[in-house]
C-alpha cells in the first residue's frame, strides 16, 4: 500500500517534472550578473537580449544571479523550463554553466569571458577590449597635463590587466612621459567605491580618469571635478556630457543574434570566440569634439588601423616594470600571452595585489 | 470641548493559540498583499502567486532546492532563537557565518591535496569554533565593558566580510587561478556528502535536523534553558534568582556563533566547494526574520525557513516565466516581517477610541 503510493507520487513528480520542460517554441534565456539598470556591461548584455528579441526569437533574463549556490539553480532552471540556448554573461558562472551542461545535453550554453568548454555544447566568447583602451591611450596620452592617468581597476585578472597595459603602452608612444595610477576597488558594481577610487586619483594629480568597473560613479565623479573621462562598456555620455571623450562600447547584439539563430536552425556548434573592433563587437562611441578635431582624426584613423589589423595593441619592444623585455622588437604579443597576462608593463605605477 | 483619542493598552491576557496563529496571519496578508503587487504590475495575481509559491517545488529538484536553502537559515536562526529568547539582540549571525566559513575553510584549504574520513569533521568543527570565537567579541564587549551588542555584533559584519575579501583576494587566492577572487576547489572529503544522486541537498541538512531537536532539548528540559527562559522575560527576576547573567550570555552568543559558523561550513564545503567572496546572500540576516516568524520555537524554525527560502526561489521563478525582477523577494521578505510584527503589535496591545475632555486638563 505505501509502497504503491510512493510509486505514484514519484510518477506524478516525473509528470510534473515533464510537462514543465516540454517546450513549445525555440527559447533563449540569459543570466546577468547585475541590475539591467546599471548602464555598464549588464544593461549592454541586456541590450544584445533584445536584439535577439527583435529578431524573432523568444527570451528570458533572470538578473542580479549571485555567485555560488544560486547560479547554478537559476541556470538549471532555465534549462528545465523549457529553454534551448542559455548565455551566462559573467565569468563567475564558469563551473556551474558546465555543471549544468553536462545534464542538459540537448540544450547550448554560452559562457562569457570563461575558459572552460567541458562538453560539446558548452561555448565560450569574449570581446577584445584591449584594443578599445589603445584608442584611450592616445587620446588621454595627448591630452594630459599632469603626465598622470588615474585608472580604477576591479580585480587583478589578466582581462583587467591586459587593459592597464595596452593604456599604457599608447600613451606612451605619444608621451613618454606617462605615468599610470591605479586603484583597486576589487569589486565590478559598486558606485560608493568607484567615486572615492576617482576621488583618490584627481588628489594625487590625475586629469584623465578610465574605468574597468561598471557603475557611471567615476566618470560623473570627473564630470564634476572638471577634468577628462571615458566611459566603460555602455555609451555613457549623457550621464557626463562634458568629461566624457569616448567609451568603449561592448556590443554583443550580432553575436548573440546570430547564435540564437544557429541554434534555432540546428546550425550552431561549440566553440571559442574572441572578437574586437574588426567584427564589431568592441566599438567607440562618437568621440567628444572637445579634445581637438585632429585627435578625432587621429583617434579614428587608430581605430580603423586596429580593425584592419594593420596596428596591434601589443607591438614589441614591450618592457616590464624592471627593464625586462616581454615581446621583441618588430613581434607581437600572442593570444595565449595576452591570456595569461599577469605583469604591469614599464610605466604602471605600483604592484599586482597578490 | 471633547476629542477622540487613540489610547493604547496592553493586554493581560494573550492566548497561547493565537500567538502561535498570527504567523499564519501574517503569511496569508503577504500572500494577499503580493497579489496586489502583482496585480498593480499588471499580471494575474492568481497566476503570478502561483509561479511565485507553487511553480518552485513542483518537482523533485526544486522541493530539494529549498531544503537546501533552507538548511543555512534554519540552522542559524535556531542559534539566534538562544540568543533572542534572552534577550541578547545578536544581530552579526552574518559575521559569524563569514567567520566560521574563513576558519573551516582555511582547514579544508590545508588539506587540499589529501584525502581522509577525518577532514570535514575537522572542518565542521573549526566552523563551529570560527563563529563561536567571532560571536564572543559582542558577548565579551557587552558583560565586561557594557557595549551595546547589537551595535558591535553588526558593525562586525562588515569586518569579516572585509578579513575574507583579504583572504581570497590575496594569501588564499587559487595559484593557478589567474588571479581571480576565489581559492582552490577542496578535496573531495572536504564535501559535504549528498543525500541523493542528482540532487544538491547534502549532509549539512542533518546538522540542521539535530540542532534543531537539542535545543528543543536544551530550551525545554534543562536548567539552562529555564535560565534563559526567565532572563528574557525579566532580567531583574533572574537576577533575584541568583542566576549568574554574564556567564549565561556568553553561552547564548557561543551557541548562536557557532549555529552560524556550521552554516558557513555548510555552504561552502556543500554547493559552493571553495572559498570566494559571495559565500551568503545574507542568510545572516535573512535568518532573523526566520526565528521571529518561527516564534523562537525550534519547531516552528523548521516551518519559518522553509517559508522564506520559498520566496527565494519564488521570486527566480516569477523572474524566469513573467519577467518580475528578482527582487520581489525582499519585498515578500519584508512584508511578512512587516505583517508580523503589526500582528504582534495588536496581539499584546488593545487600541482604543475614547472621547477626551481638555476641560478637565486646566482644573
Amino acid at each position: 500500500m505505501y509502497k504503491n503510493f510512493l510509486r505514484y507520487l514519484i510518477s506524478a513528480i516525473f509528470l510534473i517534472t515533464f510537462s514543465i520542460s516540454a517546450k513549445a517554441d525555440f527559447k533563449v534565456g540569459f543570466v546577468y550578473i547585475g541590475p539591467t539598470g546599471d548602464h555598464g556591461w549588464t544593461y549592454q548584455h541586456d541590450e544584445g537580449r533584445k536584439a535577439v528579441e527583435a529578431a524573432g526569437i523568444k527570451t528570458t533574463y533572470v538578473e542580479s544571479v549571485k555567485y555560488g549556490a544560486d547560479a547554478e539553480r537559476v541556470i538549471r532552471q532555465l534549462a528545465q523550463s523549457g529553454h534551448d540556448l542559455i548565455f551566462t554573461t559573467s565569468f563567475g558562472y564558469m563551473d556551474a554553466t558546465n555543471k549544468v551542461a553536462k545534464d542538459f545535453p540537448n540544450v547550448k550554453f554560452e559562457h562569457a569571458t570563461g575558459y572552460k568548454r567541458e562538453h560539446s555544447n558548452v561555448s565560450t566568447y569574449s570581446a577584445r577590449f584591449y584594443q578599445g583602451r589603445t584608442i584611450l591611450g592616445h587620446i588621454a596620452g595627448k591630452l594630459t597635463k599632469t603626465n598622470t592617468i588615474g585608472y580604477i581597476a576591479s580585480f587583478p585578472i589578466p582581462e583587467v590587466i591586459r587593459g592597464i597595459n595596452a593604456m599604457t603602452l599608447a600613451a606612451q608612444k605619444v608621451n613618454p612621459n606617462i605615468k599610470t595610477k591605479i586603484v583597486w576597488v576589487f569589486s565590478w558594481y559598486d558606485p560608493g567605491k568607484e567615486a572615492e577610487a576617482a576621488q583618490a586619483l584627481i588628489d594625487q594629480g590625475a586629469d584623465i580618469i578610465m574605468q574597468h568597473t561598471d557603475s557611471t560613479a567615476p566618470v560623473q565623479t570627473a564630470e564634476k571635478a572638471g577634468i577628462w573621462s571615458f566611459g566603460q562598456a555602455s555609451d555613457m555620455q549623457r550621464f557626463a556630457p562634458k568629461s566624457i571623450l569616448t567609451s568603449i562600447i561592448d556590443d554583443w547584439a550580432p553575436y548573440y543574434v546570430e547564435r540564437a539563430i544557429a541554434a534555432r536552425d540546428g546550425t550552431w556548434s561549440q566553440q571559442d570566440t574572441w572578437h574586437g573592433l574588426k567584427e564589431g563587437m568592441v566599438a567607440m562611441s562618437p568621440y567628444n569634439k572637445g579634445m581637438g578635431a585632429d585627435l578625432v582624426k587621429e583617434a579614428e584613423q587608430l581605430q580603423k588601423d586596429l580593425a584592419s589589423g594593420k596596428i596591434h595593441s601589443f607591438t614589441g619592444p614591450i618592457y616590464d616594470q624592471k627593464g625586462n623585455i616581454l615581446v621583441a622588437e618588430g613581434k607581437v604579443a600572442d593570444d595565449g600571452m595576452l591570456l595569461g597576462m599577469n605583469v604591469y608593463v614599464k610605466g604602471v605605477e605600483g604592484d599586482i595585489p597578490k | 470641548m471633547e476629542d477622540r483619542l487613540i489610547k493604547i493598552e496592553k493586554r493581560n491576557d494573550v492566548p497561547t493559540t493565537l500567538y502561535f496563529f498570527t504567523p499564519f496571519i501574517a503569511i496569508i496578508l503577504t500572500i494577499i498583499g503580493g497579489g496586489i503587487i502583482f496585480y498593480t504590475l499588471g499580471f494575474n495575481p492568481i497566476e503570478a502567486l502561483k509561479f511565485y509559491f507553487i511553480t518552485p517545488i513542483s518537482n523533485l529538484y526544486g522541493f530539494s532546492e529549498l531544503l537546501l536553502k533552507a538548511t543555512p537559515l534554519c540552522l542559524i536562526a535556531i542559534g539566534l532563537s538562544f540568543c533572542f529568547k534572552s534577550n541578547n539582540w545578536n544581530i552579526g549571525a552574518e559575521g559569524q557565518l563569514t567567520f566560521g566559513a574563513i576558519v573551516g575553510g582555511g582547514v579544508a584549504l590545508l588539506f587540499y591535496n589529501q584525502e581522509g574520513f577525518y577532514i570535514l569533521p575537522l572542518i565542521i568543527i573549526a566552523g563551529a569554533i570560527g563563529g563561536m570565537i567571532f560571536a564572543l567579541i559582542p558577548a565579551i564587549l557587552k558583560t565586561y565593558f557594557n557595549t551595546n551588542e547589537i551595535l558591535v555584533s553588526l558593525m562586525l559584519v562588515y569586518v569579516s566580510k572585509l578579513i575574507l575579501d583579504y583572504l581570497v583576494v590575496g594569501p588564499w587566492s587559487n595559484p593557478e587561478g589567474f588571479n581571480f577572487p576565489e581559492t582552490r576547489q577542496f578535496s573531495d572529503s572536504a564535501r559535504m556528502p549528498l543525500l541523493f544522486e542528482g540532487l544538491r541537498i547534502h549532509a549539512g541538512i542533518l546538522i540542521a535536523l539535530a540542532a534543531v531537536f537539542v535545543s528543543w532539548f536544551v530550551l525545554y528540559k534543562t536548567y539552562l534553558g529555564f535560565q534563559i527562559k526567565v532572563s528574557g522575560l525579566s532580567l531583574k527576576t533572574a537576577k533575584y534568582a541568583g542566576f549568574k547573567g554574564k556567564t549565561m550570555i556568553l553561552i547564548v552568543f557561543m551557541i548562536s556563533g557557532a549555529c552560524a559558523g556550521m552554516a558557513g561550513v555548510g555552504e561552502i564545503t556543500g554547493p559552493i566547494g571553495q572559498l570566494h567572496r559571495m559565500i551568503s546572500p545574507d542568510y545572516g540576516f535573512t535568518a532573523i526574520i526566520v526565528a521571529f516568524l518561527g516564534r523562537l520555537n525550534p519547531f516552528g524554525i523548521i516551518f519559518a525557513s522553509l517559508v522564506v527560502s520559498l520566496t527565494y526561489l519564488g521570486a527566480e521563478t516569477t523572474q524566469i516565466f513573467l519577467q518580475i525582477p528578482q527582487y520581489t523577494g525582499q519585498v515578500f521578505q519584508g512584508m511578512i516581517l512587516f505583517f508580523l510584527l503589526a500582528s504582534d503589535y495588536l496581539l499584546f496591545f488593545k487600541i482604543k477610541f475614547q472621547n477626551f475632555n481638555k476641560n478637565e486638563l486646566r482644573h
